[in-house]
């Protein structure tokens, strides 16, 4: 765990502590016995500044002297006990991480019993009891809101949570499968495969699927299009498919933009991309554990199905 | 121990060490300060009853139904009688500060080190433990004979009953504390059953400990070695500053003499040397040396010398309180009290009256509700329906006093936009805070003309009492539309 390669440092650094523990014993050491010749009265540094302020020179209290070689046996204490002398380890063996685990494994055990009580409950109740729904909402606020925004509404890219359309189902096993493992859908680019025309009418043919305004020559040449080359994810009826995260076409609902130019796109350049972190929705199950993703997906569940 | 002076001062008023000693390091010589009674020691007591009444008593009062005075440090809510504040409102610790520190300026231009001597925690708990020790050991003399007995079984005794009782006044003082901190009869409950938790406990045997250690051990080294303002306060002294002072022509040459003989035809001035005013100073200090920076201003000297001149026959005040330039310029007692009156504290008070009315003011008027926004920044805005733009705010309500109210969350900056995804009205109850995701809608940009440009458009968040037309907030944030 050494930041250096050699030990240098180590040594430097525990060399002058330990030097500068030694040096400030001896100087305590001989200003303890050091008398001072009687005279002068009242005796002065003899530093002077801005013109008439001077400096007294009385002497300290003796328990202050003793409180001086206490920091010096606590120091030395301190330095034995813990690691502060360059790489020694110290006597306790203590590291922060451990210390970090162990403060961490007491919080999980003072919370536990805050979770218990969800344990038995299936997803429904969870949904409707306020106290899981506030533990719910500062789980979301954390973890899913950076992306999914802070009501869940979502934004280009990244699914609403509030509606009742779900890429990959909205049971609650499903949602809790996408929070734990997370997801990862990717819309292959087929611009060149189409070519111009072949893109334009495909567009124009899923845009029909959900009523929107259409050039209807376009979209009865799109079809065929539609059929050789989407449906096999998004259904024939262009209704999409849970089990591959294929959005449904025939919805209102745009992941991506609804738009001729952003339908365009997503049909030319693809959607997603296996490397890509951002466009991905990561796994939760080293961040979070099992009690707490049961808890958010209650919450998740009920933002769509609570009120009903 | 090296400590600036300044020697203005020193040249006119001799500041003495107390001590001649020769080592770097002294030892502390013990001083027993002897018992004394007059006006001043009256008005010692009455500020000790004053301040320990405040202090001890605080805890106990109720105020509809919870503790008058509280700093709940947990919850981050402090109570003072009818007040609640949040950590918000730490301008108003800092307006007492300063006001405590103006207080300290003015006073100590006024008449010295009067906090020293009258209201500080260590001249008080001092005074308090130095009566239980006399109570118990008897005065100045009975206790010098008794710390240089041998020891004996009648000292243990004697002994162990003052640290009882020191340590049972230490005690109270710290469960005092604690009870400030944390509901005061709930922790006597838990003291008692022993079931105290960790902090509590390590608070309460702390600060039991300090006072203990303050007020019967350390006494005045607290403030000759560890006290920052007993440095400070000399710089606040000018010529006019009322201290407690020997007057050195009336009393000098001190010496002995019978009862009823002519001082004047003896040589002798009114002082009769009999170190009674070095007996009962609490700081060992001898007044007659001029003013010294051990000196706390407690004003026993002169009750003590107010005693032997009384008995001898003379006029009082040989040690009095008087200024610089009432000694050296022998101005009457009106003269001298008219020139209180004089730039500095004049303008201390009126700037300490100021900020107090500014701060009386500004706490009357406090808006008990406060608001923040805080932009969503992981998707600035966002698409809901064609046309349709919604952005996401995190809007934290805090309805700091003890009311509970319901609120309107509504935003202004162009027509059409409205809050959506908001269960309206917000109930909030007394000194309760809520964080609510919101969102805002636009109606297509078509429709609005203000609204076609894609940039940040300044809005305002207005968050309404519903019962109260006061209880009003108005926030600022933005409401971006996106490029298309």
């Amino acid at each position: 765990m050494s930041d250096f390669t050699s030990d240098f440092w180590s040594v430097y650094v525990a060399g002058l502590t330990i030097a500068s523990i030694v040096a400030c014993g001896i100087l305590l050491y001989v200003m303890g016995r050091m008398r001072v010749a009687k005279g002068k009265s009242p005796d002065t540094t003899g530093h002077v500044w801005d013109e008439d302020l001077a400096e007294y020179n009385n002497p300290l209290p003796r328990w202050w002297m003793w409180l001086f070689y206490i920091t010096i046996a606590f120091g030395v204490l301190y330095l034995a006990l813990y690691p502060g002398l360059g790489k020694v380890p110290g006597l306790l063996g203590w590291t922060s991480a451990e210390a970090y685990a162990k403060e961490r494994t007491s919080f999980d055990k003072e919370v536990a019993p805050l979770y218990a009580r969800y344990s038995g409950m299936d997803v429904p109740a969870i949904a409707k009891d306020p106290a899981a729904r506030a533990i719910g909402e500062r789980l979301f606020l954390n973890n899913c809101a950076q992306c999914h925004g802070s009501d869940a509404g979502g934004s280009k890219g990244y699914p609403s949570l509030r509606d009742a359309d779900w890429l990959y189902g909205g049971e609650p096993a499903a949602i809790n499968a996408s929070i734990t493992n997370g997801r990862n859908g990717v819309m292959p680019a087929l611009g060149v495969s189409l070519g111009q025309p072949g893109v334009d009418n495909v567009v124009n043919y899923v845009r029909s699927l959900s009523g929107l305004p259409v050039d209807s020559l376009k979209a009865q040449l799109g079809k065929p299009v539609f059929m050789t080359n989407c449906a096999a994810c998004h259904g024939a009826d262009g209704k999409g498919n849970p089990a591959l995260g294929a959005p449904n076409l025939a919805d209102g609902t745009w992941l991506y933009g609804g738009s001729v130019a952003a339908i365009t796109e997503t049909v030319t350049k693809g959607r997603g991309d296996a490397t890509a972190v951002v466009t991905r929705m990561p796994a939760h199950k080293d961040l979070l554990d099992p009690a707490r993703i049961q808890i958010l997906t209650a919450y998740v569940w009920g933002l769509s199905n609570r009120a009903k | 121990m090296t400590d600036v002076i300044a020697k203005r001062t020193l040249e006119t008023i001799p500041i003495v060490p107390a001590t001649e000693d020769v080592a770097l390091y002294e030892i502390r010589k013990k001083i027993y300060p002897r018992a004394v009674h007059g006006a001043f020691a009256r008005w010692r007591w009455a500020a000790i009853f004053a301040t320990q009444i405040v202090y001890y008593g605080l805890p106990w009062l109720t105020w509809n139904g919870r503790q008058a005075v509280l700093f709940d440090l947990g919850a981050r809510k402090f109570y003072i009688g009818g007040l609640v504040f949040w950590p918000q409102d730490v301008i108003y610790l800092a307006v007492l500060l300063i006001l405590a520190a103006l207080a300290l300026f003015l006073f100590t231009t006024i008449a010295g080190r009067l906090w020293c001597g009258y209201a500080c925690p260590q001249t008080v708990y001092t005074e308090i433990f130095l009566w239980i020790e006399r109570k118990i050991e008897g005065d100045r003399l009975a206790r010098i004979r008794l710390d240089a007995a041998p020891f004996s079984l009648e000292k243990l005794v004697i002994k162990g009953l003052k640290h009882s009782a020191w340590l049972a006044v230490a005690l109270w003082t710290g469960y005092t504390f604690v009870g400030y901190f944390s509901p005061i009869r709930e922790v006597g409950i838990r003291a008692i059953t022993w079931q105290l938790g960790a902090w509590e406990a390590f608070w309460m045997v702390f600060y039991a400990v300090a006072t203990w250690g303050n007020a019967g051990f350390m006494r005045e080294q607290v403030c000759k070695y560890m006290c920052p303002y007993a440095r400070f306060q000399s710089v606040m002294f000018d010529k006019d500053t009322l201290v407690i002072t020997y007057d050195e022509k009336r009393g000098e040459p001190r010496g002995g003499r019978r009862k009823g003989s002519d001082p004047r035809a003896q040589g002798l001035g009114d002082c009769v040397d009999c170190n009674i005013c070095v007996q009962v100073c609490p700081t060992g200090i001898d007044i007659r040396n001029g003013l010294q920076y051990e000196c706390i201003g407690c004003a026993a000297c002169i009750d003590g010398c107010d005693q032997v001149m009384d008995k001898m026959g003379y006029p009082k005040g040989l040690i009095r309180y008087t200024t610089q330039n009432a000694l050296a310029k022998g101005y009457d007692t009106k003269t001298m009290w008219r020139r209180v009156l004089r730039f500095r504290t004049v303008i201390y008070s009126a700037v300490l009256l100021a900020v107090a009315s500014a701060g009386a003011v500004s706490l009357a008027t406090r808006n008990p509700l406060k608001v923040d926004i805080l932009r969503d920044r992981g998707a600035l805005a966002r698409e809901a329906s064609p046309g349709v733009i919604e952005n996401v705010y995190r809007v934290q309500i805090m309805n700091t006093d003890e009311t509970a109210r319901r609120f309107s969350i509504r935003a202004e900056g162009f027509p059409g936009l409205e809050v959506v995804g908001v269960e309206q009205p917000v109930d909030l109850g007394p000194a309760q805070s809520r964080l609510l995701p919101v969102r805002l809608r636009a109606p297509a940009p078509d429709n609005v003309a203000s609204l076609a440009k894609a940039e940040p458009h300044p809005i305002e968040f207005v968050v309404q009492a519903l019962d109260d037309d006061k209880v009003v907030r108005h926030e600022k944030s933005t409401f971006i539309v996106p490029r298309q």
